[in-house]
């Protein structure tokens, strides 16, 4: 069966439906280089609404996992792949991933030349399109939105009592972002974005976690004055849109990048210890670097191939933040030791309230 | 860091012959390792004994030393040319070794001479086992349960602790040469006896096998200031077990999980970190398959085989930012050089997979023991890019040139009347030939479980395997639409293949490709699946809806030579990136077609557009079709090359240089016949025969001995001599099957001495460089023999016979360009063989006349006269040098392969020596070749029974104050030896005195005519 990938600019590619065969969608087309960790990166809040578009050919080669999903739920709209791998023989494999866009009703297209596709996404930036069972005009492709806040409800995931208590304010959290928390010993509840100060104040936390999530950071405006008020009392860390919200609390400014970072293999100068590591990314808005300087943060760290803005931090205050994602999943470890950072700066805060 | 200011000499030592472990990639890495140290302002000197390589010409260092590769010999050079620096991790294990030798002997410290990379310290750390399982406990780093051992008993007892199998791995050996896996004591004892006599420190380490797993490999780039990244990760096709040169590789990592991917990452980091290396590093891994348990295999703490590999699959070049981060640059700071707006400090993201097939020698010596293990044997491989597996894996089938039948039906003949269950037992063994045992077991219907179940072989890969003979099915018989071609495509299948099993056309097929939605384009490789705009000229076909490469006009095809094998080595591909060089400087773009990883020619900085793609007919008419070239050139792709030629022809591609009526001429066994009797030239009689009758009566017209071979040879493939009827019978058996059809010559064996001579020609005059004269005599292959120039034992007047014949024939034939012609001086000159073609000794009479040989031929290829290149037709003068060619084996490497001399070719690689005098050059020359130092030879010399009963030879040899030792089976080992000898390879006598010289690393030669030439007391001292 044939499937209709028509991006906004009027490029139409024609290729093989899979995974849920009738489902058409609309939504913003990007593309991530990862060649491994399709399962983490559908199911990653950030990809919310998102086409994603795997420039790696062979996508499927060792099916889905348990505990690997980034939450409950694939969350990009639709997947773009040049083959998708059907027969799968992994040892931890519980369902291919054709079944499990499927089960998810989830549309996929493959057969695509990717490289083509990426190309014009590159060009063109990320833009538009649409994914349907019959031809469509590229006008049609516009009524995709972008991706709402997420709604989420604040949930306490850990019951420990005497540890250190990180709220993480989800915008769309990835789970490795809890887990890594919890791997340290860390008690963790997860918080709605619409908590306000004294919601969150009253958890007593002993640092705060802004999450990743989906969107123009811009839209989140309501969030901020909460943000400017937990910097005066607790230690936070800020990944990827958090990162952007921090700037944006702080009076920087934040745009729309052409296409964006997706994939394993951004390098990150630190510029306070020198150190260059890889990193996993997944953003389409940067924080302006040039902005910053009007702000009271300064800047930690660049991405050393295009120099934006890839970390942030608050002098004189255990508050920073990174574009980046050191919970990785998928992608490379490098930046784990950031969580160790968080913690050490909760216990110079005063430990356990 | 910024690039260091205090140092300003750099020297690097080369990795010597080609042997098998050790071949092209170093020539590769080293070319690659000077120009970028070049780049940086640094003077660098070179030191290697290997003339057929791009690193040795003068164009790529400030000073290159064609000496031996010896601790006396690096140490004059060091004292002469004083460096402030060595780089030792770009020459193979045999540059790392004389590094640590350096360091031990102290010259080091007194002249102030610093190793860069990677410290002594470090490469001891990765190379000595017990201290490498140090530091993998200090890490953390799981590695199977292993022992270093000393002697036999002590291995045995730790076998039975951790059971068997178990892993025999000598230390400080080549490619881990005289390792195994041994499943019981009886197989243990000659393991291990082995190792332990093969291991220079006498150290073997015993492990738990853990045959079966996955084998991954990362190479690792790091910097001084510790930064690293992988350029890619491989899965081996071939789990744990079969040596990762030996096994079939695909880049990047096809199986594993993201967590996976990220646990093996984070030890190999974790591991070069601890080694602090600064420069490319390999790391080898085993993953479970069915848990999350992973152990470490083991570490090269320098550039090697897989980091060429890496280079190539990327596009990332190891060994130049290697170079770089030697002299303190750190990755950050060197540019991209794929994307030039990029940094290194990266890691590549491929949009497309990688296939390696390793090339074995295993078609010349059929009778060497071709079960794959912990020692590697092939002698190269070939690489191919495609958009999946199947297509990655069948373009890579497609590049082997190993058997025509094989490649085209996947399925060999031999295997047509075995069972699945023979062939479920067969595959039990690896072998070269068990991936087409794996497509012909599909065939017959085996499970892809049972297939498994037989090989640990991941069923990720059969199902692949499987889904290609699903589609071969589909294909037999049906008529085929535009779809079905598409899907087929997709798959890898080419014309060749789809016509093997269907009744089509090239034309249909074109009109069905034609109809079909996506077609055969060509992509980039730029190291970023296309997330940074990139101007890369380094592209491979595959199926899409975009060509990326748009034709860049005024342009002329170069077709390499394919994957290194016995009979055509790196020095083709020396040839092939002289001819792109003189093509660019006579203002035309060089497009190069080739296949092979390990070498120059295959670096997208070498041509103005490089074709990753097999050599067949298929694959380069695609690219002829899109670039519509002047034309192609195929005199220095060997005979890979060559037998391209008729195909194009016929494809009405425009050949440059000779054509092809000039080709057939001299390859055309009755042509080339008529042209020496019409002009006069004597030669051997001889006849061809089309079956057993025939070669016996012709034989017997001839006189007995006579030389037989097949038509269309390559290096020799298949020649011998035979002294009577019997010989002649076991001959003909495998040669008229392997000839397909093809005629068998039989010659007339004429004794004498062999020569050979390189002629440059314009169609009208033709220039003779020189005749090399061959030590040993006629009916010993020309590329085994030592050769010498200028020649030290022919009258003038048979040089000048030699020089009017080669002028008569590449006047008559209209040769343009090279060619190469081998004579026997005997009563007469005799003419043996002409090969329209540009041959081995080209590098080796280029470094010697100072004239870049086949970059001429390419000019005089593309219109010059000799007059424009000023050369003077006739021979060049010689020089008052002597310079000396010697072959290198590999015979370690086969056991049971044949070993003595004769006219098939064996040896993998060769040497140069120099000299005021032949005795002197001979000398220079013997050390890298037969090991052997003629100043300083002691003991006795063993001889086999054959050649101990040959009095000549028994004379000679005591004359020259040797003592002889004739061999018994199983004698005591003499506590020195000088030499052994046993130029018969029949009895198991001599098998075994062979197999016990070279597992005692004692020289052994295996031709009386190479020790008679050698011994004489003029030139011993």
């Amino acid at each position: 069966m044939k499937k209709y990938l028509t991006l906004e600019n009027g490029d139409v590619f024609v290729g093989e439906a899979c995974g849920d065969l009738a489902a058409e969608i609309k939504g913003e087309l990007v593309f991530t280089t990862n060649m491994t960790g399709y399962q983490e990166n559908l199911t990653d809040p950030s990809y919310k609404d998102q086409i994603i578009t795997f420039t790696y050919p062979l996508i499927g080669n060792y099916g889905i996992s348990l505990g690997t999903s980034q939450s409950d739920q694939i969350q990009a709209s639709a997947v773009v792949v040049r083959e998708m791998t059907d027969d799968v023989f992994h040892y931890q494999s519980v369902i291919t991933l054709d079944a499990f866009l499927k089960q998810q009703h989830i549309p996929a297209i493959s057969g695509i030349d990717t490289r083509q596709l990426t190309k014009i996404i590159r060009q063109y930036g990320t833009m538009k399109a649409s994914l349907t069972n019959q031809p469509v005009k590229a006008t049609e492709t516009e009524a995709a939105h972008e991706a709402e806040i997420v709604k989420s409800a604040t949930r306490s995931v850990t019951d420990g009592k005497e540890n250190e208590h990180v709220v993480v304010v989800d915008f769309g959290v990835k789970s490795n972002i809890v887990q890594s928390l919890q791997q340290r010993g860390i008690d963790v509840t997860v918080v709605t974005p619409e908590s306000t100060f004294e919601d969150i104040s009253a958890l007593h936390p002993s640092g705060i976690l802004l999450s990743n999530g989906p969107g123009d950071p811009q839209d989140y405006g309501d969030f901020l004055p909460v943000i400017q008020k937990l910097q005066d009392h607790f230690p936070i860390f800020g990944i990827c849109l958090g990162h952007q919200l921090l700037a944006l609390a702080n009076g920087a400014t934040t745009y729309k990048m052409t296409f964006g970072h997706r994939g394993s293999n951004h390098p990150i100068k630190d510029l306070i210890t020198g150190e260059i590591y890889m990193t996993a990314q997944n953003h389409g808005y940067a924080v302006d670097i040039d902005s910053v300087k009007s702000s009271p943060l300064k800047v930690t760290a660049i991405e050393v191939n295009d120099k934006t803005c890839e970390g942030l931090q608050y002098p004189g205050r255990p508050v920073f933040s990174v574009q980046y994602h050191p919970e990785a999943a998928p992608g490379p470890h490098d930046a784990k030791p950031l969580f160790d950072k968080f913690i050490d700066l909760m216990h110079v805060n005063g430990g356990v309230h | 860091m910024p690039k260091r200011e205090d140092i300003k000499k750099v020297l690097i030592i080369g990795s010597g012959p080609i042997v098998i472990g050790q071949a092209a990639e170093f020539d590769y890495a080293g070319s690659q390792a000077c120009l970028s140290l070049r780049e940086e302002g640094y003077q660098v000197i070179l030191v290697n004994s290997n003339p057929a390589t791009i690193m040795t010409d003068d164009e790529i260092a400030d000073k290159v030393y064609l000496d031996p590769l010896t601790v006396p010999s690096l140490k004059k050079i060091i004292e002469k040319e004083h460096p402030d620096a060595i780089l030792p991790t770009l020459g193979g294990q045999t540059g790392l070794n004389l590094a640590v030798e350096l360091a031990k002997d102290g010259i080091l410290d007194k002249l102030g001479v610093e190793l860069l990379g990677t410290s002594l310290h470090t490469i001891n750390q990765a190379e000595d086992r017990e201290q490498f399982k140090d530091l993998m406990k200090e890490l953390h780093q799981p590695i199977p349960e292993s022992k270093t051992v000393y002697d036999l008993q002590d291995g045995i007892d730790f076998a039975h602790q951790i059971e068997y199998p178990v892993i025999i791995r000598p230390a400080y050996t080549l490619g881990g040469t005289g390792g195994g896996i041994a499943h019981n004591d009886a197989e243990m004892k000659t393991i291990l006896n082995r190792g332990l006599t093969m291991s220079p420190s006498t150290e073997c380490l015993v492990e738990k096998s853990i045959a079966g797993f996955k084998e991954i490999e990362f190479e690792v780039m790091r910097d001084h200031h510790g930064s690293s990244i992988i350029v890619t990760g491989m899965e081996n096709f071939d789990p744990v077990g079969v040596h990762t040169g030996d096994s079939i590789v695909f880049a990047p990592t096809q199986t594993l999980t993201d967590k996976e991917y990220q646990r093996l990452r984070d030890a190999s980091l974790t591991i070069v970190n601890a080694l602090k290396i600064e420069g490319g590093c390999n790391v080898q891994l085993a993953q479970d398959p069915n848990s999350e348990n992973y152990f470490v295999i083991e570490v090269n703490p320098r550039v090697s085989r897989s980091s060429a590999l890496a280079s190539k699959a990327t596009g990332y070049p190891i060994a130049k930012i290697a170079a770089k981060i030697a002299i303190g640059l750190n990755l950050d700071e060197i540019l991209n050089p794929i994307t030039q707006t990029t940094y290194a400090m990266f890691e590549p993201a491929l949009d497309y997979v990688v296939a390696k097939i390793p090339r074995f020698a295993f078609d010349k010596f059929t009778n060497a023991d071709r079960k794959l293990g912990t020692q590697m044997k092939a002698t190269g491989e070939v690489m191919a890019i495609g958009g999946n597996i199947e297509e990655s894996l069948l373009k890579a089938v497609q590049s082997l040139e190993l058997d025509k039948q094989a490649q085209r039906d996947l399925i060999p003949s031999y295997t047509l009347n075995m069972s699945v269950g023979e062939l479920l037992e067969k595959i039990k063994t690896p072998t070269d030939y068990r991936l087409f045992e794996l497509f012909a077991a599909l065939s017959k219907g085996a499970t892809i479980e049972q297939i498994h179940q037989s090989t640990k072989i991941d069923l990720y890969f059969l199902s692949k395997l499987e889904k290609i003979i699903k589609m071969q099915k589909q294909l037999t018989g049906s008529h085929l639409n535009a779809d079905e071609v598409l899907k087929a495509r997709q798959m890898g299948f080419n014309n060749t293949m789809i016509e093997a099993v269907n009744q089509t056309t090239e034309h249909k097929l074109a009109n069905l490709d034609q109809q079909a939605d996506q077609h055969l384009v060509y992509k980039m490789v730029d190291t970023c699946a296309a997330e940074f705009e990139s101007e890369t000229p380094y592209f491979y076909s595959t199926i899409g809806s975009e060509n990326e490469s748009q034709p860049i006009g005024n342009s002329i095809v170069v077709i390499g030579a394919g994957p290194i094998r016995i009979g055509q080595g790196v020095e083709f591909d020396y040839a092939t990136v002289h001819c792109v060089q003189a093509i660019q400087a006579a203002g035309y773009n060089a497009i190069i077609i080739n296949n092979n990883p390990e070498t120059v020619s295959t670096d997208f900085s070498i041509s103005d557009k490089l074709y990753f793609e097999p050599l067949d007919i298929d694959h380069v008419m695609n690219v002829i079709n899109l670039e519509k070239p002047l034309g192609v050139i195929v005199e220095f792709g060997g005979q890979t090359a060559i037998n391209l030629t008729e195909s194009l022809t016929k494809h009405g591609v425009r050949i440059l240089g000779t054509s092809m009526h000039g080709i057939e001429q001299t390859e055309n066994r009755h042509d080339f016949e008529e042209l020496l009797i019409d002009q006069d030239i004597a030669h051997p009689r001889g006849d061809t025969a089309l079956n057993g009758e025939e070669a016996h009566a012709i034989a017997h017209k001839l006189g007995f001995p006579v030389l037989v071979r097949p038509s269309f040879v390559l290096g020799g493939k298949g020649m011998a001599i035979v002294h009577d009827d019997a010989e002649l019978d076991e001959y003909l058996v495998p040669a008229l099957k392997a000839s397909a059809g093809q005629p068998i010559l039989i010659d007339q064996y004429i004794p004498g001495t062999e020569c050979e001579v390189d002629i440059l020609s314009d169609g009208k005059d033709v220039f003779i460089p020189g005749i090399m004269e061959h030590l040993e005599g006629a009916g010993i292959h020309s590329g085994d023999s030592i050769a010498m120039y200028p020649p030290q034992h022919l009258t003038d007047a048979q040089k000048e016979k030699i020089c009017a014949i080669a002028t008569k024939i590449g006047k008559k034939v209209h040769a343009v360009g090279m060619m190469n012609i081998q004579f026997i001086c005997a009563d007469d000159v005799y003419v043996i063989e002409v090969n329209p073609r540009a041959s081995r000794t080209v590098p080796f009479m280029s470094k010697i006349t100072k004239m870049h040989l086949a970059q001429l031929a390419t000019h005089l290829i593309l219109g010059s006269s000799l007059a424009d290149l000023n050369l003077k037709p006739g021979m060049f003068p010689e020089p008052t040098k002597v310079y000396v060619k010697a072959p290198v084996f590999s015979f370690a490497k086969l056991p049971g392969a044949p070993t003595a001399l004769s006219p098939e070719m064996k040896s993998t690689g060769e040497d140069i020596g120099s000299g005021d005098t032949l005795q002197e050059a001979l000398h220079n020359a013997l050390f890298d070749s037969y090991h052997i130092n003629t100043d300083t030879i002691e003991g006795e010399v063993l001889l086999s029974k054959f050649d101990a009963a040959d009095k000549d030879l028994t004379d000679k040899l005591a004359s020259s104050g040797f003592n002889i030792k004739v061999y018994e089976p199983n004698m005591q080992w003499p506590e020195k030896v000088a030499f052994a000898l046993s130029s018969q390879d029949e009895t198991p006598d001599e098998k075994q005195l062979v197999a016990s010289a070279l597992s005692h690393e004692v020289p052994v030669f295996t031709a009386q005519d190479t020790v008679m030439g050698i011994f004489q007391p003029q030139l011993i001292k």
